[in-house]
C-alpha cells in the first residue's frame, strides 16, 4: 500500500497520529506527506475527476498534497511537519 | 549599524543567505523571509530533525558547500530579522504581505532582494498525475530531507543535470533504480567536452555519476521519447520509444523533470520588466550583471533570476548585496565585485554548454496527445487548450487562461505554464516568446480565509 | 499601407455592451466594425463579479434590466455557449432592522415592475439557507436572478459578432474620431482609417475623452472592484448573495469555487490594469469566513480586479449625443453593467435602425449632468454608500 520507502531514519522516535481514524505512527522529522505515504498510496482525490493524487513536487509549489485534519482544517502535507497526535484525513470522497 | 535602510530578502537558499551575509558584514540588518522552516533552500535543504546520516550522505560532493552555507547562516542568525515558515503572498508599494500560519502582516522595505529560487520544469506525459509520479526535485527532497525513496523500483526520466544527480543519490542511498531515461540523444553529451575547460570538476563529476549508475546495473537510455506512465490508481510501469521501438519497464515510481523554471511571481508583482531568455526558454526579470532589476531598489539573485545553479546563486546573492550597498551609498568592496563578476561570467558560459547537453524536448508540444491532462489543478486537457487556440484564435497565454482555465488553479500555473506556452505556440504557429507569459496576481500561493491581519511591522 | 474601412457603424470598445450591440446590428443587416484597444472583454466586462441581478437596481433601470433578463437564458442560441449562466436566485441580506426596512421599502417601490421579490424573515431564512451564519435579520430573494461567468460571456459575444461578419479589430485603439459631412472619420491602431455613418462610444472607463471630444464632458471616474476566489469546495451556496448596505457579495460556481467581493482594488502604474489590495483582500476573506461557516477552513487561491467606469449618480449614460448627430453613448455602468449589457446592445441597435428604442432610456441621457447644478460626487456620498449594496 505504501508509496514511499524508508531507506534511513529508522531509529528516530515514533510519532503517533491517526489517519482516517486509524492509529498510525511516523518518525520524528517526518512531514505529513511522508507519514501518510509510508502507509498509504494517496493523499486526496482530484477536484474534478476524482482521480487519486499523492503529491508531486514536495516543495510547496504544486498544491497537490492538501489533506484534512479532523477538525475540518487543511494542511499542505509536504510542507507541514508531523506532530504527535495529529488527526489527519485524506480526501477519500469525491466533492459533492 | 545603519538604520537608514531596511532591506528585505525573500528566500533563504544560497542566494538569499549570501546576500544577507553581505549586508550584515556592512552593518545592515535585513529582514529575511523564507517559506521553509529552516534555511538552505531546496538544494541545501536541512532535515527537520538530525538523523544518522552525515552531511556527505545528504549532499554528496557538495557537502562542504552545504556545511559552509549553514554555518554562515548560524553566524548571522542574530544579526538579521529572520521569519521562517513565512510566505510572501503579496507585494505592493515598497511593502510585502507575509503570512505565518494564520497571521499575516505587512512589512515595509527600503530595498528588496528576491532570491525565490526555482521549481522543476515539467511537461505532461500520459499518466503524470498518478500517485508515484514525482518531480526530480521532489524525489530528491524525499531522499534528502525524509530519508525515503519514492518507491521500491524507481525510474528517472527527463533532461537536465538533476536527472543524473538524483539517480546517483538514490543508488548511493540503497534505492532500487531501474532505469534513467534521458530524452536527449547521446550525441548531445559531447557538448560537455567543451565544458571541460570551463568547469572541469563539474563535468567530470557528471561523467562519474553516469559511469557509476551503469556500474550498478542501472539502465541508462538516451534519445528517449516518453510514451506513457502506466497504472490505474498508482504507477505500475513506464513505456517509452527509442529509435522507433517501444519499450516497457515495470516500476512503481517515476521521478521526472526537464531542467528548472524560475519562481518570478514577486518580481512581476514588484513591476519588474521581463525579458525572454532563449536558453531557459522562459521569461525572466531583466537584470544587470549585479542583479539590479528595472525597478529601482529591487534586486534579484539565484535561480529565480534565470537558471544558473547553486554555485552561481551564492555568487549572485553576494553580488546583489554589494550592489544594494553601493546604491545605498554604503561602502562596497569593489575588488570583490570584480572577482564575483568574472566567476559568474564563467558559470554563465558553462550553462550554455549544459543547455546543449540537456536540450529541451522541442518535439513534445506537437507529439503530446489531446487527451493528456495539461493543467493538473483544473484538469484541463491538452486538446482543450489546442481547440480553444484554434477555434477562438487565441495566441496569448493570459487569454488562454481566461478562456480555458489552464493555469487558473491552486498552483497558479507553476506546474503547467511552461507546457501551456509550448502547446499554445505550436498550435498558433508562433515561437514560445511570442505568446506572452502569465501575469502574476496575488496571492502568490493559497492563503487561509481566516487569516488574521496584524499591524505593520516596525 | 493604411487599411481603409467603410462601415455603417463603428463601435469604440469591445466590452459586453459594444460586442452585443455589434452582434445585434450585424443581424439587422448593418455593416459594423468593433474596435478595442486590447482584447475584447478583457476589462470590466470580463473581470467583473459575474452577478446577473435585477434586484437592487434603481427603478429607472428595471425596464432595461428586464429586457436583458429575457436574453440570458438564450445565450447558447445567441453566442454558442451558456456562459455558465445559472438562474440561482439573488438573495440580498439585511443584517439590521434598518436594513430590513430598506429592503421592504425597495420591494414596495418595484412591486409593479415584475421582479417577484420575496421578503424572508430571520427564522425562515435560517431554515431555508442554513449555511448562512450569524445575525441576519432577514433577506429579499429575487428567484429569477442568478450569475454567470464574465470571462466567457464577454469573449463569446465578441466571437459571435466576428462570426456574424463584424470586423473585430483588437489591439486597435482609436486615436482620433471626428464628425465629417456624411458621418464620422476614425483613425485607429497603427494604420486603420475608418468611415462610418454611426459611432457608438462604449469605451467603458475610457469613454470620457471620446464624449469630451464632442463637447460632452461627463463625471466619469475609474473604480476597481476586486474579488477573491476560493479553492473548489463542496457546493453549498445555492444562491447569489448580496447584502443591503454592501460590504460583501458572493456566489459559488458549479465547479465549487466561491467568488467573493466587496472591496476595491487599486490601479497599477500601467493604468489599464489594477490589482486587489492586500488589506482589502484579507477583509473580504475574513467576512466570507464569518458569514459562511463552510468557508471557515477554506483557502483563497487567486484574486482579481477590473477597471470599471463609474458615474457620479451611478446610472449609466445610454442614448444619442446632444451635440452630434448619429453619435451614441453607452458607458458608465458603475459596476453593475454585466446583467443589463446584452439588453443595452439591443437598445443601441434599435437606436441606429429606428432612431429610438422601445425600452425607455430617458433617465440615462448624457445631458442630465448639465441640467443639474454641477452635482458633485461629495454631495451624493450618502446615497452612494447606501447603493454600494447594488454591487
Amino acid at each position: 500500500m505504501a508509496l514511499l520507502k524508508r531507506l534511513s531514519r529508522h531509529e528516530l522516535p515514533l510519532v503517533p497520529f491517526t489517519l482516517n481514524g486509524e492509529a498510525c505512527s511516523g518518525r520524528a522529522g517526518d512531514t505529513v506527506l511522508t507519514a501518510i505515504l509510508t502507509q498509504s498510496d494517496r493523499l486526496r482525490l482530484s477536484d474534478f475527476s476524482g482521480d487519486p493524487r499523492a503529491g508531486f513536487c514536495q516543495m510547496g509549489a504544486c498544491q497537490d498534497c492538501w489533506v484534512l485534519t479532523s477538525d475540518g482544517g487543511r494542511v499542505r502535507a509536504c510542507s507541514t511537519a508531523l506532530k504527535p497526535e495529529m488527526s489527519l484525513r485524506t480526501i477519500t470522497e469525491p466533492r459533492s | 549599524m545603519s538604520d537608514a535602510i531596511r532591506p528585505l530578502i525573500v528566500g533563504a537558499g544560497p542566494a538569499g543567505i549570501r546576500a544577507a551575509q553581505t549586508l550584515v558584514n556592512a552593518g545592515v540588518r535585513p529582514v529575511v523571509i523564507d517559506e521553509a522552516p529552516s534555511s538552505g533552500g531546496q538544494i541545501y535543504r536541512q532535515r527537520l530533525v538530525p538523523d544518522e546520516r552525515s552531511a556527505k550522505d545528504l549532499y554528496g560532493s557538495e557537502a562542504a558547500k552545504a556545511i559552509a552555507l549553514h554555518e554562515t547562516f548560524a553566524q548571522i542568525r542574530d544579526r538579521i530579522d529572520y521569519l521562517p515558515g513565512t510566505l510572501v503572498w503579496n507585494l505592493h508599494d515598497k511593502a510585502v504581505d507575509a503570512v505565518t500560519g494564520q497571521r499575516t502582516r505587512r512589512i515595509a522595505f527600503s530595498h528588496l532582494i528576491l532570491a525565490t529560487g526555482a521549481t522543476d520544469r515539467v511537461l505532461p506525459v500520459p499518466g503524470w498525475t498518478l500517485p508515484g509520479v514525482f518531480t526530480l526535485g521532489g524525489s530528491q527532497i524525499a531522499l534528502k530531507s525524509q530519508g525515503c525513496a519514492i518507491g521500491d523500483k524507481v525510474v528517472f526520466l527527463g533532461s537536465g543535470p538533476l536527472l543524473y544527480v538524483v539517480a546517483w543519490q538514490y543508488v548511493k542511498a540503497g534505492a532500487n533504480v531501474a532505469a534513467v531515461l534521458d530524452t536527449a540523444p547521446f550525441s548531445a553529451k559531447f557538448h560537455l567536452l567543451r565544458g571541460l575547460f570551463a568547469q572541469p570538476s563539474v563535468v567530470l563529476r557528471g561523467f562519474r555519476y553516469a559511469a557509476e549508475l551503469m556500474a550498478h546495473g542501472v539502465a541508462v537510455r538516451f534519445g528517449v521519447q516518453p510514451a506513457r506512465i502506466d497504472g490505474t490508481t498508482r504507477v505500475e510501469g513506464i513505456v517509452w520509444r527509442e529509435r522507433g521501438k517501444e519499450h516497457r519497464l515495470a516500476c512503481d515510481a517515476v521521478g521526472y523533470g526537464f531542467s528548472l523554471r524560475s519562481e518570478t511571481q514577486l518580481a512581476d508583482l514588484a513591476g519588474c520588466r521581463f525579458t525572454f531568455d532563449t536558453r531557459d526558454r522562459a521569461w525572466r526579470p531583466e537584470r544587470d550583471g549585479a542583479g539590479r532589476t528595472s525597478v529601482s531598489g529591487v534586486y534579484i539573485a539565484g535561480d529565480g533570476a534565470g537558471i544558473a545553479g547553486a554555485d552561481a546563486a551564492e555568487l549572485a546573492g553576494e553580488r546583489a548585496g554589494l550592489a544594494l550597498l553601493d546604491d545605498a551609498g554604503l561602502p562596497a568592496d569593489h575588488a570583490r565585485i570584480g572577482v564575483l563578476e568574472r566567476k559568474l561570467a564563467s558559470i554563465q558560459h558553462f550553462r550554455d554548454i549544459l543547455e546543449s547537453a540537456f536540450p529541451f524536448p522541442e518535439a513534445w508540444a506537437t507529439s503530446i496527445a489531446d487527451d493528456v491532462t495539461l493543467c493538473r489543478c483544473e484538469e484541463i486537457a491538452v486538446g482543450d487548450a489546442r481547440a480553444a487556440a484554434r477555434d477562438q484564435g487565441i495566441s496569448e497565454l493570459n487569454r488562454l487562461k481566461a478562456l480555458t482555465r489552464v493555469g487558473m488553479g491552486r498552483c497558479q500555473g507553476r506546474m503547467c505554464a511552461s507546457a501551456a506556452v509550448e502547446v499554445l505556440a505550436s498550435t498558433c504557429g508562433r515561437s514560445p516568446d511570442a505568446v506572452g507569459r502569465l501575469r502574476a496576481q496575488p496571492p502568490v500561493k493559497p492563503i487561509p480565509l481566516e487569516v488574521a491581519a496584524e499591524g505593520e511591522a516596525a | 499601407m493604411s487599411r481603409a474601412l467603410h462601415k455603417d457603424v463603428a463601435i469604440i470598445g469591445g466590452g459586453l455592451v459594444g460586442s452585443s450591440a455589434a452582434l445585434a446590428m450585424r443581424r439587422m443587416g448593418f455593416s459594423v466594425v468593433l474596435l478595442d484597444k486590447g482584447f475584447c472583454g478583457a476589462q470590466a466586462s470580463g473581470v467583473n463579479y459575474g452577478g446577473v441581478r435585477r434586484q437592487g437596481r434603481p427603478p429607472e433601470q428595471i425596464a432595461l434590466s428586464q429586457r436583458a433578463h429575457a436574453i440570458w437564458p438564450r445565450l447558447k442560441d445567441l453566442i454558442g455557449i451558456d456562459g455558465e449562466f445559472l438562474r440561482s436566485g439573488h438573495l440580498k441580506l439585511a443584517r439590521t432592522e434598518a436594513e430590513m426596512t430598506s429592503l421592504e421599502a425597495y420591494a414596495a417601490r418595484v412591486a409593479d415592475l415584475g421582479l417577484d421579490l420575496e421578503l424572508i424573515g430571520g427564522n425562515q431564512l435560517r431554515e431555508r439557507f442554513p449555511w448562512i451564519a450569524g445575525d441576519v435579520t432577514g433577506a429579499s430573494l429575487c428567484a429569477g436572478d442568478g450569475h454567470a461567468n464574465p470571462r466567457l460571456v464577454s469573449a463569446a459575444f465578441a466571437h459571435a459578432a466576428r462570426h456574424a461578419g463584424v470586423d473585430v479589430l483588437e489591439h486597435t485603439p482609436v486615436s482620433h474620431v471626428e464628425k465629417t459631412l456624411d458621418g464620422f472619420h476614425l483613425s485607429a491602431g497603427s494604420n486603420a482609417e475608418i468611415k462610418a455613418g454611426f459611432v457608438i462610444n462604449s469605451a467603458g472607463a475610457w469613454a470620457g475623452p471620446f464624449a469630451e471630444a464632442f463637447g460632452e464632458p461627463v463625471p466619469l471616474h475609474a473604480i476597481y472592484p476586486s474579488m477573491i476566489v476560493t479553492e473548489p469546495m463542496n457546493v453549498f451556496m445555492n444562491v447569489n448573495i448580496g447584502a443591503e448596505g454592501g460590504g460583501i457579495y458572493a456566489r459559488q460556481v458549479e465547479r465549487g469555487n466561491c467568488i467573493v467581493g466587496g472591496m476595491r482594488g487599486e490601479p497599477l502604474a500601467e493604468p489599464d490594469f489594477s490589482r486587489p489590495t492586500g488589506s482589502g483582500a484579507v477583509t473580504i476573506m475574513n467576512r466570507a469566513a464569518a458569514l459562511f461557516p463552510a468557508l471557515r477552513h477554506a483557502y483563497a487561491i487567486r484574486f482579481w480586479s477590473g477597471t470599471e467606469g463609474e458615474m457620479a449618480d451611478r446610472n449609466p449614460v445610454i442614448g444619442f449625443s446632444r451635440t452630434t448627430p448619429n453619435l451614441i453613448h453607452a458607458f458608465g455602468f458603475s459596476g453593475a453593467g454585466f446583467q443589463i449589457a446584452p439588453g443595452v446592445g439591443e437598445v443601441l441597435a434599435e437606436l441606429v435602425r429606428d432612431g429610438e428604442s422601445r425600452t425607455p432610456i430617458q433617465a440615462f441621457a448624457i445631458d442630465r449632468f448639465a441640467r443639474t447644478t454641477q452635482g458633485s460626487r461629495a454631495d451624493n456620498e450618502p446615497e452612494l454608500k447606501k447603493r454600494e449594496a447594488a454591487q
